[in-house]
C-alpha cells in the first residue's frame, strides 16, 4: 500500500506523459461540456424566469428533478442514440471524446438551467419595473440579466464542471475508455485500481481531488469579488 | 432618436384601477403634461405611485382609456414608451459602473458607440457625477444612485419624465441636488410629472399641481412657484 | 461595452480549440477492436498494437468489456473487429450474420485462484471438475464474473459439466471484470477462476495464489473474427489488415515475445 503512495508521488513529481495526456483529455472533455451545456441553459433558465406559459411549473419541475440523473442512465441513454445500429448511428460519434462531452453536457444542462432560471428569477423581482420603464422587452432583458448575474452564474458553471469531470459511468460506456483517446481521470482510475496498479490511480485521484478543491476555491473567491464590488 | 408622434397631452378618461375587485384608484378623468412641471400629492396610499405607474404604462387599468398625443389607432399603444421615462423612489442600479448604467439605457433604444459616450458624458455632467463614471454603480450612496437614475433616465430625451417620490429616502443636501437636475431637465424642455408628499417641494419645483385622495382627485390647480 | 463583443469571440475560439480532434499522427485512419477486460489488463495491447502501427500505419482503438458485450458491440457495428476467448459464443456470432472470418489467434490457460489456507482443499483435486466439487461441498466463497464474459462462461461449461447449479451465499456472482474479481476476491479471501495472463499481472494479490492448474479443461482459446461489413459501414479493409497481421509471423512473433515478470502470457497457434 505504501507503495502505491510513493509510486503515486513519483508520477506527480516527474509529470508522467500517460498523466498528463489523461488530465488534459479531462479537462478538455468537461470544459467543451460546460461550453456546450451553457450556451444552451443559460438563455433556457432565463427564459424560463422571464416567461409564464402554459405547463410552464412543469418544465421546472422536470428541470430541477433532471438534476439528479443518474449518470450511467444518461450514458445508456446516449449509448443507445449513438450506436451505428441506434438513430444517430450514421454520425459514428460512439467511442469518441465527442461522446463524452455529448452525455457531460447531457448532465450539466439542468444543473446550469435549473440555477439559471432561481437567479434570474431572483434578478428580475429587483429589475423588472425599472428594465420595462427603461424600454426593455422581456427578450431584451435575457442578456441583460445574464451578463448582470455574471457571478452568480460563473458558481453554476463551477457546479457544472465539478459534476462532469467526477463522472466516470456515463463517460465509460460511451467513451469505451480507450486508450490515448477516451480515457479520462475517473475511467482511468477504475481500470487501473482493477488491474491493482494504485500507484498510478492514486496520482490521478489526488488530481482529481485538487481539481475539485481548486473549484470549489474559485467558486467562493468570485463570490467574495462580486460581493466586494458590487456590493449584495 | 427616432421621430416618433408627441405622446403629449396624457389623457385619462374614465380610467379604473381595481385588481381583484378592490378599487385602489379611479374613475379618474385627467388630462397631464400640459404644464412644465405637474407634481400630484396627496396621503400615503391615496393612489398616488399608481397614477403614475398607470400613465407610464407599467400596469394596465381595469377599465377606462388612456391616450397619449393624438391617437391613431389602439388607444393602448399610442402611448410610446420610448418617449418617456421614470425614476423611482428607490432606484434600482445594475450590475455596472456609473457610466455602464447610462450607456445600457441609449443602448436599449439604439444608439451606441461614439455619440452614446458623448450623450454619456453630457448627462452625468448635468447631474454632477462625472467624476464617479467609472465606480460600480451599486457602491454609490442614496443620493448619488438616484442623480444616476435621473442621468439614465435623461439620456434618452424623454417628452416626459415620471418622478415617484424621487427624495423620500434623501437627505436634505441629496434632495436639493436632485431638485436641481430636474429643474435643469425642465429648461431643456422635458415635462416632469412628479409625486411628493411634501408640499413645500411641489412649491420649489412645480407650476401645476394634483391632490389625490383616497384614489380620486381632489383638487387640480396651477401651482405658484415659489423658489427658496 | 467591447468587453462583450469580443466575448463572443474568444468563446468561439475556445469551442474550437476544444472539441478539436488531437490527430495521432497516423497515415491511414483507426479502426476500433471491441475486446476483452483479460486481454487488456495482461498488457498485450499495450506492445503488441505499437508494433502494428508502426508496421502499416493503421491506428487500433480497443475497446475492452466483457465477451458478451463485445460481441455485442461487433454486432450493432460499433467495433471493426473483435478479438475474444468464447469459442461457442463467437460461432454463434457467425452464425447470427455479426461477423465473418472467425480465425485463432493464440491461447493460454486458466487457473484457479485460492486463499493460502485452501479450505476446500482443492490443492489435491485431480481436475478441475473435482476442484469446484471440492469448493462447493465445502460452501467456501467463490467470485464469479457473472458478466457473460469469456472467463464467466468456461466457469459455468464447469459448474454444468460438474452437475452442480452454484447457489447460496458462498457463490458471489459479482458482474465484474477479471481485475475488479480478483481485487474483491482479495478482499473477500474467496476462491475465484482466473485467465493466467491477468493473474500474472495482477498486484493487489493479499493473501491468494494459485491453487490449481493444468487440466485441459482449463484452455482459452483466444480468436479474432471480423465485423460483417454488409450490415453495417465498418471500416472493413483496415480491419483485415489487423485480422491478417495477428495471425502472420509478425503477428505471432510479437505475442509470443510478449512476456510480464519474465513469463509469457500468450501462446500464438494461428493455423
Amino acid at each position: 500500500m505504501l507503495d502505491a503512495f510513493a509510486g503515486a508521488a513519483g508520477l506527480l513529481l516527474t509529470g508522467d506523459p500517460t498523466l498528463t495526456h489523461i488530465v488534459g483529455l479531462s479537462l478538455r472533455v468537461s470544459l467543451s461540456a460546460v461550453l456546450v451545456a451553457s450556451v444552451l441553459a443559460l438563455p433556457v433558465g432565463a427564459a424560463l424566469a422571464l416567461f409564464r406559459f402554459p405547463g410552464r411549473t412543469g418544465v421546472v419541475v422536470l428541470l430541477n428533478a433532471l438534476m439528479g440523473l443518474p449518470p450511467v442512465v444518461a450514458g445508456l441513454i446516449v449509448y443507445i442514440l449513438l450506436s451505428r445500429a441506434g438513430p444517430l448511428g450514421s454520425l459514428g460519434l460512439l467511442f469518441t471524446p465527442q461522446a463524452m462531452v455529448i452525455v457531460q453536457s447531457l448532465l450539466i444542462f439542468p444543473i446550469v438551467a435549473a440555477l439559471t432560471r432561481q437567479m434570474v428569477s431572483d434578478l428580475w423581482v429587483e429589475y423588472r419595473e425599472q428594465l420595462t420603464s427603461l424600454g426593455a422587452s422581456r427578450v431584451r432583458a435575457i442578456p441583460s440579466l445574464l451578463w448582470d448575474a455574471r457571478f452568480s452564474l460563473v458558481t453554476a458553471l463551477l457546479a457544472g464542471f465539478g459534476r462532469a469531470v467526477a463522472e466516470v459511468g456515463a463517460v465509460l460506456i460511451v467513451g469505451g475508455n480507450i486508450d490515448g483517446v477516451t480515457r479520462v481521470m475517473t475511467t482511468a482510475i477504475a481500470l487501473e485500481t482493477n488491474k491493482g496498479n494504485l500507484s498510478l490511480a492514486l496520482a490521478l485521484g489526488v488530481i482529481l481531488m485538487g481539481l475539485t478543491l481548486a473549484v470549489n476555491a474559485v467558486a467562493f473567491a468570485v463570490g467574495e469579488f462580486s460581493r466586494r464590488r458590487y456590493g449584495v | 432618436m427616432s421621430i416618433d408622434r408627441t405622446i403629449l397631452p396624457i389623457e385619462l378618461e374614465q380610467v379604473v384601477f381595481a385588481p381583484r375587485d378592490q378599487v385602489l384608484l379611479g374613475p379618474i378623468n385627467l388630462t397631464l403634461g400640459a404644464h412644465a412641471r405637474t407634481v400630484i400629492m396627496g396621503a400615503n396610499g391615496s393612489g398616488k405611485s399608481l397614477l403614475l405607474r398607470l400613465c407610464h404604462g407599467l400596469i394596465a387599468p381595469t377599465s377606462g382609456v388612456i391616450r397619449c398625443g393624438e391617437q391613431a389607432g389602439d388607444p393602448q399603444t399610442a402611448c410610446i414608451r420610448k418617449r418617456q421615462a421614470m425614476v423611482f423612489q428607490r432606484p434600482v442600479m445594475m450590475r455596472r459602473s456609473v457610466r455602464g448604467n447610462v450607456l445600457y439605457a441609449l443602448r436599449l433604444r439604439g444608439v451606441r458607440g461614439s455619440r452614446a459616450e458623448q450623450l454619456t458624458q453630457q448627462a452625468l455632467a448635468l447631474v454632477g457625477l462625472e467624476a464617479l463614471a467609472k465606480r460600480s454603480a451599486r457602491v454609490l450612496s442614496g443620493g448619488e444612485q438616484q442623480r444616476l437614475a435621473l442621468a439614465r433616465a435623461w439620456v434618452i430625451r424623454p417628452e416626459v419624465l415620471f418622478l415617484d417620490e424621487p427624495t423620500a429616502s434623501l437627505d436634505p443636501d441629496a434632495t436639493k441636488a436632485v431638485e436641481a437636475a430636474v429643474q435643469r431637465f425642465a429648461e431643456q424642455g422635458t415635462r416632469i410629472i412628479m409625486t411628493t408628499h411634501s408640499t413645500s417641494q411641489a412649491r420649489r419645483i412645480a407650476d401645476m399641481g394634483i391632490w389625490l385622495d383616497q384614489g380620486q382627485v381632489t383638487q387640480h390647480d396651477p401651482l405658484v412657484r415659489r423658489t427658496l | 461595452m467591447t468587453i462583450r463583443n469580443s466575448l463572443g469571440f474568444w468563446l468561439g475560439v475556445a469551442l474550437l480549440v476544444l472539441t478539436s480532434h488531437t490527430v495521432n499522427g497516423q497515415d491511414r485512419g483507426f479502426i476500433t477492436v471491441a475486446s476483452t477486460t483479460s486481454t487488456q489488463n495482461s498488457g498485450l495491447f499495450d506492445t503488441l498494437i505499437p508494433q502494428f502501427e508502426a508496421a502499416t500505419g493503421i491506428a487500433v482503438r480497443i475497446v475492452a468489456v466483457g465477451t458478451g458485450q463485445a460481441l455485442r458491440i461487433g454486432c450493432n457495428g460499433d467495433a471493426d473487429a473483435v478479438l475474444v476467448h468464447a469459442p461457442a459464443a463467437e460461432q454463434a456470432f457467425v452464425d447470427q450474420g455479426c461477423g465473418v472470418d472467425r480465425r485463432e489467434v493464440m491461447f493460454n490457460d486458466f487457473v484457479l485462484i485460492g486463499p493460502r489456507a485452501d479450505p476446500a482443499n482443492v490443492a489435491a483435486a485431480d481436475s478441475a471438475i473435482d476442484a469446484f466439487a471440492r469448493i462447493a461441498t465445502e460452501q467456501a466463497a467463490f467470485a464469479s464474473r457473472g458478466d457473460d464474459s469469456g472467463t464467466h462462461k468456461k466457469e459455468l461449461s464447469i459448474w454444468q459439466a460438474a452437475d452442480i447449479a452454484p447457489a447460496g451465499g458462498w457463490y458471489r456472482a459479482l458482474g465484474a471484470g477479471m481485475g475488479a474479481a480478483l481485487n474483491t476476491a482479495a478482499a473477500m479471501n474467496a476462491y475465484v477462476m482466473s485467465d493466467r495472463a491477468t493473474w500474472i499481472s495482477f498486484n493487489n494479490r493479499q493473501d491468494l495464489s494459485i491453487v490449481y492448474q493444468g487440466d485441459p479443461r482449463l484452455f482459452n482459446q483466444y480468436a479474432s473474427v471480423l465485423v460483417n461489413p454488409e450490415r453495417h459501414p465498418i471500416q472493413y479493409d483496415l480491419a483485415q489488415v489487423w485480422h491478417n497481421w495477428l495471425v502472420s509471423s509478425a503477428g505471432q512473433a510479437a505475442i509470443a515475445d510478449y512476456r510480464l515478470r519474465g513469463q509469457a502470457l500468450f501462446t500464438p497457434n494461428a493455423p
